[in-house]
């Protein structure tokens, strides 16, 4: 797409550098560790070595003694102040700490509070608690056997383990396609429990002022304005009144979905700020933060799809059974405790579906957050994407010629899905298409055919995804009752520079370059002429922050149509300064011109100093706009992708030959960004399909809570990317855009377990697990005799 | 607890403290001398957001004791630009987006300076090899490598106009 506005004014479509970079790349950036107030104070946190235990004592004597610790804070403590439980954003509860019982490993047990983060990490050591532990239900299948011990004992009237069950879709109408269909394939897989492991971990740093009685937290929040009204609403009864908090999301280093929660941990040092009437800082450790923050995924499914003999379609079915730990912890919306897993009939054109799911409550952390995707949107498509293989394979049809057949064509949008979704707009066909032109996929199975004559393993895996985010209209979309909308404050200065202000908040996605360009692109100032503010709620207007892929979805929306706003007013100005009618003016980015007479005109610069200098009597003076945007629906970004492996047979290792991406996000902002959220989501694809996965043992230990065995992918194991895109706008999105923060993230998993699988077929393999690791490949190899 | 005095010159400025013998250096960067653009990721010694040089050499400071480090020479982000001027490296990084949220990006910066002191020119395979000690979450390294070969490209063309 060529991009309508000039390099100077660098609108959409341009691949500006980064205006943020020059802060990150001196050392200048202010992420919440970098925060220090005077007479700070540090808190650390006692964490239970059990996954489950009664709490017998807790003796705080020998950590008081030590100099420097002011304070250790215990769920008592908290109790008095009717402080130790807060409720999750699913409406579930959570300890903030306990007064009795422990429910996972490394949960919080108490804090201590001191002059220093080392002196704070000797008190930890000195608190002495004595548990008694009791058996811990570390899956969900234990947790829901009959006469198994009820783990939410504080809910009353509890009688099992299940948090909730929900079902969607046409049950009757699907068992019904499944009776009569001609061939049914059914698989289970497991998504398995992960961790988001941005590199900043979470933390925060209250400071609450007794005078003013003002607090201010600085913290790891991707979501500030909704921690400001759940603090205030929970927080009430102790004298936290909402205009006297402040959150401020300074920096943030990363956040992937695992910064939307409340932790315990900010709750403690809010507690503890409160009460001693200091700043307190609070910093987790890598392993408290991979132990004990949220988690994502943990899905077990069942999964089975319908279909004629020729390979149409029909239905699907799932059935899951979710591991939420603890307790619901997650940030879906209200109305979607599954998030938007019904969006698993995926890419493809059936007529009927149902999906059913059980949340269980088990002795792990509590969970688990939309890690980079839109609300469990990643389990959906790992399922829809390996049936869709599974189902070339028994039928044995090319899986590239599978999908096209079954593929919702361009001329069926905007499509009713069955599970009760209007899809925005899509050409799937021509993503799949230019996907298998840039791998040169017709050679690639003339060679594989020719390797397999040889006994060599090679596969090549395809995943056609379809995305669902920018949650979300009012209409169904809320988190604790608040609408999700968005919102963009935008203000022109007297010399035409300008500055606005946004509900979201950036983690590294380049929100200070891209909304700057939105509105570059729609009053033609240039776009390093528009300071990007975010992350303050004391100056920033309300918004639910930036996850779901929803920051250009909604507040982009919200800046283009505040900037609308601001050109119309500009119009009426410029009308009055080149003394003629509005209808007689045609815009440019950043001109007004009188018809016909293209001598005459006015700047965007020059009506903004008009509007404090010269505006016309009776007009307001200045010249800014609010927006808050209700999208009238979600968008569905979508992409094909082609992953190509190579199995060694000696050692089991699949090697990622070529891994090409092709993502249609709509119209795009800023293409150097897009493809760098592209590169990032695909390698947080490849490392749950091969890498990384927590490990509990039959106690609810965790196995591999540190970065030492939790293997995040390095520049060693991660492919060199291969990325292009289609372009087909949302109708609905002011500026045809859709997002695409989170669609590599989704997409990736399956296209590389369907290559291992394709590669492995020979075999008779049909299925496997993530993440697929060297000893379980060598397995198969070995199993059949092939391993060398 | 007893305190040791240490004297590290940082950013070529010598810098003479007090400090406890269990201070760990990134502490030391961070939190006596406020230069905060050191960053700590892990504890373990595998993420490298705490990458710094001690003479000249690249090493995880939160794995060395303020102690350790003793009148020697440790060069942080904040030492790499020279009179206002971006190090290549700082440039080439903004010039092929190798960044994201910037909370790596130091430590993969510090990393990249000595990589290229000791092979100016890399081939791809010995940059992924030699930033294998230091992890990202965002960007999946593509444009890191190319923010380096960029570096490494401007910086030899710089020495040969020199010669």
């Amino acid at each position: 797409m060529q991009p309508r506005t000039s390099e100077k004014i660098c609108g959409m479509g341009h691949s500006m550098k980064r205006k943020e970079d020059a802060r990150f790349l001196q050392g200048k950036g202010n992420y919440v560790d970098d925060v220090k107030l005077p007479g700070m104070l540090y808190m650390d946190i006692v964490r239970s070595p059990f996954a489950y235990a009664k709490i017998k004592s807790i003796n705080t004597e020998a950590a008081l003694a030590i100099p420097g610790v002011l304070a250790v804070i215990t769920g008592e403590t908290l109790a008095q102040y009717n402080l130790h439980w807060m409720p999750t954003l699913m409406s579930d509860t959570q300890m903030v700490l306990p007064t009795d019982t422990v429910m996972y490993q490394s949960q919080e047990v108490a804090a201590v509070i001191a002059t220093s983060r080392y002196i704070a990490a000797d008190g930890v050591e000195a608190v002495e608690v004595e548990y008694e532990p009791m058996q811990a239900m570390v899956t969900p299948f234990q947790s829901m056997e009959p006469g198994a011990p009820v783990l939410r004992t504080d809910k009353e009237g509890k009688t099992d383990n299940l948090a909730w069950h929900w079902e969607h879709g046409d049950r009757e109408a699907t068992d019904k396609a499944f009776a009569s269909a001609d061939v049914v394939v059914r698989e289970k897989m497991h998504i398995p429990r992960i961790h988001v492991a941005s590199i900043e971990t979470c933390g925060c740093v209250a400071d609450f002022d007794p005078v003013e009685g003002k607090l201010t937290v600085y913290m790891t929040t991707q979501a500030p304005h909704a921690v400001r009204t759940v603090l205030a609403l929970v927080a009430g009864h102790v004298g936290l009144s909402e205009e006297k908090i402040r959150i401020i999301s300074p920096d943030i280093g990363g956040g992937f979905g695992g910064k939307v929660p409340v932790y315990p941990g900010y709750v403690v040092a809010i507690a503890a700020s409160v009460v001693i009437g200091k700043p307190v800082k609070w910093i987790e450790d890598r392993s408290e933060n991979l132990q004990a923050d949220s988690f994502a995924r943990d899905y077990h499914m069942d999964c089975e799809l319908a279909a004629t003999n020729e390979g149409k379609i029909q239905a699907l079915r799932i059935k899951t059974v979710a591991d939420y730990g603890y307790t619901d912890a997650a940030a879906n919306p209200s109305k979607f405790p599954a998030g938007l897993f019904s969006i698993c009939t995926g890419s493809y054109d059936m007529d009927t579906a149902f999906t059913e799911m059980d949340a269980v409550y088990t002795n792990k952390p509590p969970g688990g957050v939309a890690y980079r995707c839109s609300f469990r949107v990643t389990e959906a498509v790992h399922a829809i994407e390996r049936m869709v293989d599974v189902l070339a394979q028994k039928l044995q049809k090319d899986p590239a010629q599978l999908r096209f057949n079954n593929f919702i064509q361009p001329e069926q949008f905007p499509y009713q899905s069955p599970m009760g979704w209007e899809y925005d707009s899509g050409n799937y066909p021509a993503a799949l298409q230019k996907a298998m032109d840039i791998v040169g996929y017709e050679e690639l199975r003339r060679e594989q055919a020719e390797k397999r004559a040889r006994g060599e393993f090679m596969g090549i895996g395809i995943s056609s995804f379809t995305e669902i985010v920018g949650a979300g209209p009012s209409k169904h979309f809320d988190i604790l009752g608040i609408k999700m909308f968005d919102s963009c404050e935008l203000r022109i200065h007297p010399t035409g520079k300008a500055i606005a202000r946004f509900g979201t908040k950036s983690q590294g996605q380049g929100h200070e370059t891209t909304y700057a360009q939105i509105i570059a692109e729609e009053l033609g100032i240039p776009a390093l002429h528009v300071e990007v503010e975010e992350g303050d709620t004391d100056t920033a207007p309300y918004g639910l922050g930036t996850y779901a892929s929803r920051s250009t979805p909604t507040a982009g929306a919200a800046a283009a149509k505040a900037a609308r706003k601001v050109r119309n007013k500009a119009r009426k100005i410029a009308a009055y300064l080149l003394e003629v009618s509005e209808e007689d003016l045609e815009w440019e980015p950043g001109v007004f011109t009188v018809k016909g007479a293209p001598d005459k005109s006015t700047t965007i610069q020059d009506i903004a100093f008009a509007a404090y200098t010269n505006h016309p009597q009776g007009m307001e003076a200045g010249l800014e706009a609010v927006h808050y945007y209700d999208p009238p629906n979600l968008t569905f970004p979508f992409g094909s992708y082609i992953c190509v492996v190579d199995i060694d047979k000696g050692t089991g290792e699949i090697k990622i030959r070529r891994f090409v991406a092709v993502d249609d996000c709509g119209n795009i902002i800023n293409p150097m960004i897009v493809q760098g959220q592209v590169h990032g989501g695909l390698t947080q694809g490849l490392a749950p399909a091969m890498y990384e996965s927590l490990i509990y043992d039959e106690e609810g230990n965790i196995l591999n809570g540190t970065f030492m065995d939790y293997l995040l992918p390095t520049a060693v194991e991660t492919p060199n990317w291969e990325t292009a895109h289609t372009i087909t706008p949302s109708p609905h999105h002011p500026l045809g855009a859709k997002g695409v923060g989170e669609s590599a993230t989704v997409g990736a998993p399956p296209a590389i377990v369907n290559a291992v699988v394709d590669a492995l077929s020979p075999l008779g393999v049909t299925h496997l697990e993530i993440p697929m690791t060297p000893p379980q490949i060598w397995e198969i190899l070995n199993a059949h005799g092939v391993a060398e | 607890m007893a305190t040791r005095t240490v004297s590290i010159t940082v950013n070529g400025e010598t810098h003479t403290r007090d400090v406890e013998p269990r201070l760990l250096l990134v502490h030391f960067l961070r939190e006596n001398l406020d230069l905060t653009g050191t960053h700590i990721g892990c504890d373990t010694s595998n993420c490298g957001a705490c990458t710094v040089l001690l003479d000249g050499k690249s090493i995880k400071s939160c794995t060395l004791l303020a102690v350790q480090a003793h009148g020697k020479a440790v060069t942080t982000i904040e030492g790499v630009a020279q009179g206002g001027q971006l190090h290549p490296l700082q440039e080439g990084f903004k010039e092929k987006h190798g960044l994201q949220c910037g909370f790596c990006t130091p430590g993969m910066v510090m990393r990249a300076v000595e990589l290229l002191d000791k092979n100016p020119d890399p081939t791809e395979d010995d940059i992924r090899w030699g930033i294998s000690g230091n992890l990202c979450r965002c960007t999946g390294y593509v444009n890191i490598v190319k923010a380096i070969q960029y570096a490494a490209e401007k910086m030899q063309a710089e020495e040969a106009v020199e010669a």
